[in-house]
């Protein structure tokens, strides 16, 4: 290499760097210290050392949102993968309309959260919504969707006769109306990843496959299964940090975070202390507390990707 | 029985390629009703219209029905502007009749809803999502350059440091870049949004998978040549770049176009919101002008799905490659 490169790099790097440091870096280290502070908008605030975590760990609301968080990831990253999968091997198998499907699919993608929200709040509106008038059609009585506090598996198990034990009532089933949304706004993307994945699988596999005489079934659980696993972890590791951050819906959709703070999520909760109620000190550490989360639970699926993949 | 695999397979993918489009094309009908017609739940999709005229001895005339009586119908008398001239009016029920029209859009919506959206934000928005964009390819061409043709120390340590922080969710430091653009005085101006945004990985990272597959003999060539580093950044990296910088534009605008929590929480004066937040404040104020709010939802996303369709092929195949493993 030419002497004149050694000093160059840095300054390409430079223009990025700064900003990174300035946005990025500097803002994570100064929310880590404002958690220790009584931190309002004005003045520099009071240190009050761990405090903040002590009311945090005392703190229902806290609880309920990350219950809540809970619920949404659990559900929604399972659903994600599974339709995502079963769609773009279903996309994979055509020939003609292929593209135009694959548009279709991929429009909520791009479209903003704002507007789809505003849209899908319509949309469960108890008298007026679309999704009341399709479980008319095939003969389920309105629900309240987005104004129902109750548990989304309890009023299914319940109407059939069976009483749940409190702790498997699950997510309002308001809540489960934004996973629903947020599930069909996320599929396009997440079917365009798999199907990327599916056809870097060589057909050779599935050739010698059906020359033993496997069945398609099987051939689906024994080499698609295993062979896209990479991109399964992919969409799992992304599609769990996009779930512990949903914001806009909440917003939008929701009355703060109700029925019965039955929606709040965990960034919700942040924001409302932070920029509503102006706790400032108090959100970063809840901040900071889902971000070690997040971080925690990347990891772990990164050390269980390491095990299983070959 | 391939016939019949091939049947269900498209049966499934129409199925739920109706549920993907049924939202928007609701949005769309929505927003061409009358509040009324919405209200009354009859149409879904296409949208009619529907009133009673009184065929009085005076010629045609606009009315509601109140109730019929015997006989007879209660009429109120409209006038040209639908404004209520005669209440209560007593008539025979054989000279009221039901006018209905279909399709009839009210296009009037998208007008009543640009006043209450002002069409402003559209170019505070468009602002601050190409002036963000020029930055993100200035800052992302010079670093991919670095990082795929150079060799220098602590290159990796630096990618990696690059690629942790860009993955760091953006409400853990909310609060505190918050704090950061009030000290520097820059909450509610633009500065807020577009500065913190013009370092962007993913667009690092498509250009240096690109820049790295370029051939080396083409470097090589233009050092015996005399050419500066930085002359082949220009002269020979750039014109060979045009599709990667064309997919990486569209992604940054439609990013900025659609970004909410950060432009929420860092502009307060509403002059100076974005459209996202804009439509936000609508959605709270008009909660019952359900379609005044759906075309103002229209409108919102109009653009991006225009610039959707026309590079759809493009944006489809780079979002396939970032979720394949390097």
């Amino acid at each position: 290499m030419k002497p004149e490169w050694k000093l160059s790099p840095y300054l390409y790097i430079l223009p990025a760097l700064i900003i990174l440091v300035a946005f990025r870096l500097i803002p994570i280290v100064m929310s880590f210290i404002i958690s220790f502070y009584d931190w309002s908008i004005q003045g520099t605030g009071r240190f009050i050392g761990l405090e903040n975590y002590a009311t945090m760990l005392k703190d229902p609301v806290f609880w309920q949102s990350m219950l809540n968080t809970f619920w949404l990831v659990i559900i929604q990253v399972p659903a994600t993968i599974v339709f995502s999968l079963l769609f773009a091997v279903l996309l994979n198998r055509i020939k003609l309309f292929k593209s135009f499907f694959r548009i279709i699919y991929f429009m909520p993608y791009v479209t903003s959260l704002v507007a789809v929200s505003i849209v899908w709040k319509l949309i469960f509106n108890e008298q007026t919504g679309l999704a009341n008038t399709f479980l008319g059609y095939i003969g389920i009585s309105p629900q309240a969707w987005l104004s129902e506090s109750r548990g989304i598996f309890y009023l299914i198990f319940s109407s059939i006769g069976i009483e749940l034990p409190k702790a498997l009532h699950g997510p309002s089933q308001a809540l489960f109306g934004i996973i629903i949304m947020t599930v069909w706004k996320s599929l396009g993307y997440n079917t365009i990843i798999y199907l990327a994945g599916l056809q870097n699988i060589s057909k050779d596999y599935y050739e010698a496959a059906e020359i033993d005489g496997a069945s398609k079934g099987k051939q689906f659980w024994h080499i698609t299964v295993p062979l896209i696993s990479p991109t399964t972890f992919y969409v799992l590791i992304m599609t769990t940090i996009v779930s512990f951050q949903t914001f806009a819906q909440i917003y939008l959709m929701t009355d703060k975070g109700g029925p019965l703070n039955t929606t709040k999520l965990v960034v919700y909760y942040i924001y409302e202390k932070g920029f509503d109620l102006l706790e400032m000190g108090y959100a970063s550490a809840v901040a900071l507390a889902l971000f070690v989360l997040i971080l925690a639970l990347t990891i772990f699926q990164k050390r269980v990707e390491k095990h299983v993949n070959y | 029985m391939s016939n019949l695999r091939s049947i269900i397979t498209y049966l499934v993918l129409i199925i739920f390629g109706f549920t993907m489009v049924v939202p928007f094309l609701w949005m769309l009908a929505t927003s061409l009703m009358t509040q009324s017609e919405f209200n009354k739940q009859e149409t879904l999709f296409i949208p009619k219209e529907e009133y009673h005229v009184w065929n009085s001895p005076e010629g045609t005339k606009r009315v509601l029905m109140v109730t019929p009586k015997g006989d007879n119908s209660v009429i109120h008398v409209l006038d040209k502007d639908l404004n209520i001239i005669e209440e209560y009016k007593e008539v025979p029920s054989s000279e009221v009749e039901i006018v209905r029209k279909k399709p009839s859009f009210q296009f009037s919506n998208y007008i009543k809803a640009f006043k209450k959206v002002p069409f402003g934000l559209y170019f505070a928005t468009l602002y601050v999502s190409f002036t963000s964009l020029i930055g993100v390819l200035i800052t992302s061409m010079l670093a991919a350059y670095a990082f795929a043709r150079m060799e220098f120390k602590g290159r990796d340590f630096l990618f990696y440091l690059f690629l942790s922080m860009m993955m760091v969710p953006q409400p853990i430091y909310m609060i505190s870049s918050y704090v950061l653009l009030d000290k520097l005085n820059w909450l509610d101006t633009y500065n807020a949004l577009i500065v913190p945004w013009i370092a962007n990985i993913f667009t690092i990272f498509l250009f240096r998978q690109h820049f790295k597959s370029l051939p080396k003999e083409l470097f090589d060539a233009a050092a015996i040549d005399g050419c500066s580093t930085f002359g082949m950044l220009w002269r020979i990296i750039m014109p060979l770049s045009k599709p990667v910088i064309a997919t990486a534009s569209i992604f940054s605008l439609i990013t900025s176009w659609n970004s909410f929590m950060w432009p929420l929480v860092m502009i307060n004066r509403p002059e100076l919101r974005v459209l996202q937040v804009g439509l936000s404040y609508f959605n709270q104020e008009a909660s019952t002008q359900t379609t005044l709010l759906m075309a103002a939802s229209t409108f919102s996303i109009l653009p991006v799905l225009v610039l959707f369709f026309l590079a759809q092929k493009q944006i489809i195949a780079s979002t396939a490659k970032t979720g394949m493993k390097e």
